[in-house]
């Protein structure tokens, strides 16, 4: 991750940098200031935050992934993570709903509470942590079962079993998820058989079975073509209303497109943190900057 | 700078390797592809005209043409189900809790190196350990359940072994999806974990049994009958409570003992009844990995990620 001098790199990173600009979705709640003093945590009185990193180290081994970071989530809007690849936001996505504990060799420091709890706290339970904190992951995973079985999973690990509580809840994640007029024909079809797109969304739909309050995504169009991206985005649009959304994306185009909030990583640290249209255009720090105008990363 | 009429030749050098490391391996597929079909040629011609209806329904005989296996495929076959009802359940057990529940430390290291080890323990050991331990200290005699005990304990950790390979197989994508929906551990291995592990599970379980079918040294060692004209108390009854378990306690012979016995023989008519034993031993090993080769085909076309 070398900064490469003006000379030394050929004009199409500008070209993408242009047709950023064009697309950048301006949140209704967000006022376009960019008065320099501005902090960027500050927030509108009618957001809560849901999530409230504090002060989080993070190791793998004896590798320090994340490095003192704070930052909050506010409840029903999509913040996204983004950052070169190593930076940390991936693994900061991860220690929300625990899923770093299945590493081997790792250790947080500091405190990340969901609604004022400590979710690193003894007396959590993981488990219903991970109910309350849903994930999508990079490459889509849904189980080698049927297309419905695959949805219900969340529900039959917790003893119901009632088929038509399951029917009624399995049509309406996958309504959700926008995929009920895809499959409904073929639930009993093997998951694995959908295109990978579709594959995604079914795994979304599991996700948002469990009526989870936050849904954490790590990258989730990263192997997607435009299309199928184009369609999760508006997904993510639309689940914002009713779910917090944490994205983790390279692509600067989608954080611009999807969230609310956007924050810059670097070599583990959280450079900058603010509103998704302020990040963009008026970003505070030189390497952000230098970021999102393509000259590193 | 090398000429190119260098490397022109240097690549007909490389072909040339290339051919004669094919031939070579080619021969020694063969070899090995021969040997089989003569071993089966040989029992074959000698054994075949033995297998009948009588030679399955008969005791052991003094009289080589009277004489039957069936006192050994039956002990064989009680002797491989205590076997696999043992090895089974602890060698599936054994490898989930390495692989799925145990802490990667130094103990479980050490546990790991010791199971890879008891697969290479010849067999004869196995057998004086059982002496000492199913036949003496816990009296269970020179039974069944000895038999299928020590045989289990002689494949557990080719069971161990196998289920571990499959079940780090199955990507771990599956198992943090199972988690990020709140699954517990034993829900992401029941639910999960073993379903898709399933095929190459149930293939090593037949393989071990199918080298369990063949041993010999660890049954003579605990005092498996060479002569036995009677069968054991049969499992199912025809009056309350319907089963029985009595036979686990019986005496006993198995097949390859049988066949032993057969080829110690100084008649020469003893030698076919053994060469049929044998022929039926191998069929029956082959059938039974044939079966496992069946079972991976089916897990692995159901199964895709």
């Amino acid at each position: 991750m070398v900064a490469i001098g003006t000379n030394g790199w050929n004009t199409e990173p500008l070209g993408g940098m242009m047709n950023l600009q064009d697309n950048i979705i301006v949140p209704e709640t967000q006022t376009p200031s960019r008065q320099a003093g501005q902090t960027a945590a500050a927030q509108t009185q009618n957001e809560r935050s849901i999530i409230e990193v504090d002060n989080v180290d993070f190791y793998y081994g004896s590798t320090h992934a994340l490095k003192s970071i704070t930052v909050e989530i506010p409840e029903k809007k999509a913040t996204a993570f983004i950052g070169p690849s190593g930076c940390g936001k991936t693994t900061l996505l991860r220690c929300l709903n625990r899923m770093n504990d299945l590493v081997l060799n790792t250790r947080l420091t500091g405190s990340i509470k969901l609604d004022s709890k400590n979710i690193y706290d003894p007396s959590t339970d993981v488990i219903n942590l991970r109910r309350r904190v849903g994930m999508i992951f990079q490459k889509w995973n849904p189980f080698p079962k049927s297309i419905y079985e695959n949805v219900v999973y969340g529900l039959r690990i917790v003893g119901i079993n009632n088929r038509s509580l399951l029917d009624e809840v399995a049509e309406k994640s996958l309504r959700r998820a926008a995929l009920w007029e895809e499959v409904k024909d073929n639930l009993n079809k093997s998951a694995t058989d959908l295109s990978g797109g579709q594959q995604q969304r079914l795994c979304i739909a599991r996700a948002l079975a469990v009526e989870p309050e936050v849904l954490l995504m790590d990258e989730p169009c990263s192997a997607l073509d435009p299309i199928s991206t184009a369609k999760i985005e508006e997904l993510i649009h639309e689940l914002k209303d009713t779910f917090t959304i944490v994205i983790v994306t390279h692509n600067m185009q989608q954080a611009a497109r999807c969230a609310d909030r956007t924050a810059f990583f670097y070599l583990g640290e959280l450079i900058e943190v603010g509103e998704t249209g302020k990040l963009f255009t008026a970003p505070e720090k030189r390497q952000t900057e230098d970021y999102i105008t393509g000259r590193f990363g | 700078m090398v000429e190119p009429e260098n490397i022109e030749k240097r690549l007909s050098n490389n072909r040339r390797f290339d051919t004669i490391f094919a031939v070579i391996g080619l021969i020694s597929t063969f070899v090995g592809m021969i040997t089989l079909a003569a071993l089966l040629f040989d029992l074959s011609t000698d054994g075949l005209g033995r297998i009948s209806f009588q030679f399955f329904t008969s005791f052991p005989s003094r009289f080589a043409s009277q004489a039957g296996i069936l006192s050994a495929w039956v002990g064989t076959t009680l002797v491989m189900i205590v076997t696999a009802l043992t090895a089974i359940p602890m060698g599936v057990g054994a490898g989930v809790y390495l692989e799925e529940y145990a802490p990667k430390n130094w103990f479980t290291g050490l546990i790991e190196i010791n199971i890879a080890n008891l697969a290479g323990v010849p067999s004869i050991v196995y057998g004086l350990m059982a002496l000492g331990l199913f036949v003496y200290q816990f009296k269970f005699g020179q039974s069944i359940l000895s038999a299928g005990l020590t045989l289990a304990l002689l494949i557990l950790p080719i069971v161990i072994v196998a289920t571990r390979e499959s079940i780090r197989a199955v990507p771990s994508s599956m198992r943090e999806a199972a988690y990020a929906l709140g699954a517990t551990k034993w829900q992401t291995t029941r639910d999960h974990v073993l379903p898709y592990s399933m095929g190459g599970i149930l293939t090593g379980v037949i393989i071990s049994l199918s080298r369990a079918i063949g041993e010999t040294a660890p049954l003579i060692t605990i005092g498996a009958l060479t002569f036995i004209a009677f069968l054991p108390d049969p499992p199912i009854k025809g009056e309350f409570p319907f089963v029985s378990f009595d036979w686990l306690w019986s005496p006993f012979s198995v097949m390859p003992i049988q066949m032993f016995n057969w080829v110690s023989r100084p008649q020469q008519e003893f030698h076919l009844n053994a060469a049929a034993t044998g022929l039926i031993l191998m069929v029956m090993t082959l059938l039974m990995n044939g079966v496992a080769i069946y079972f991976r085909y089916r897990f692995r076309k159901r199964i895709k990620w």
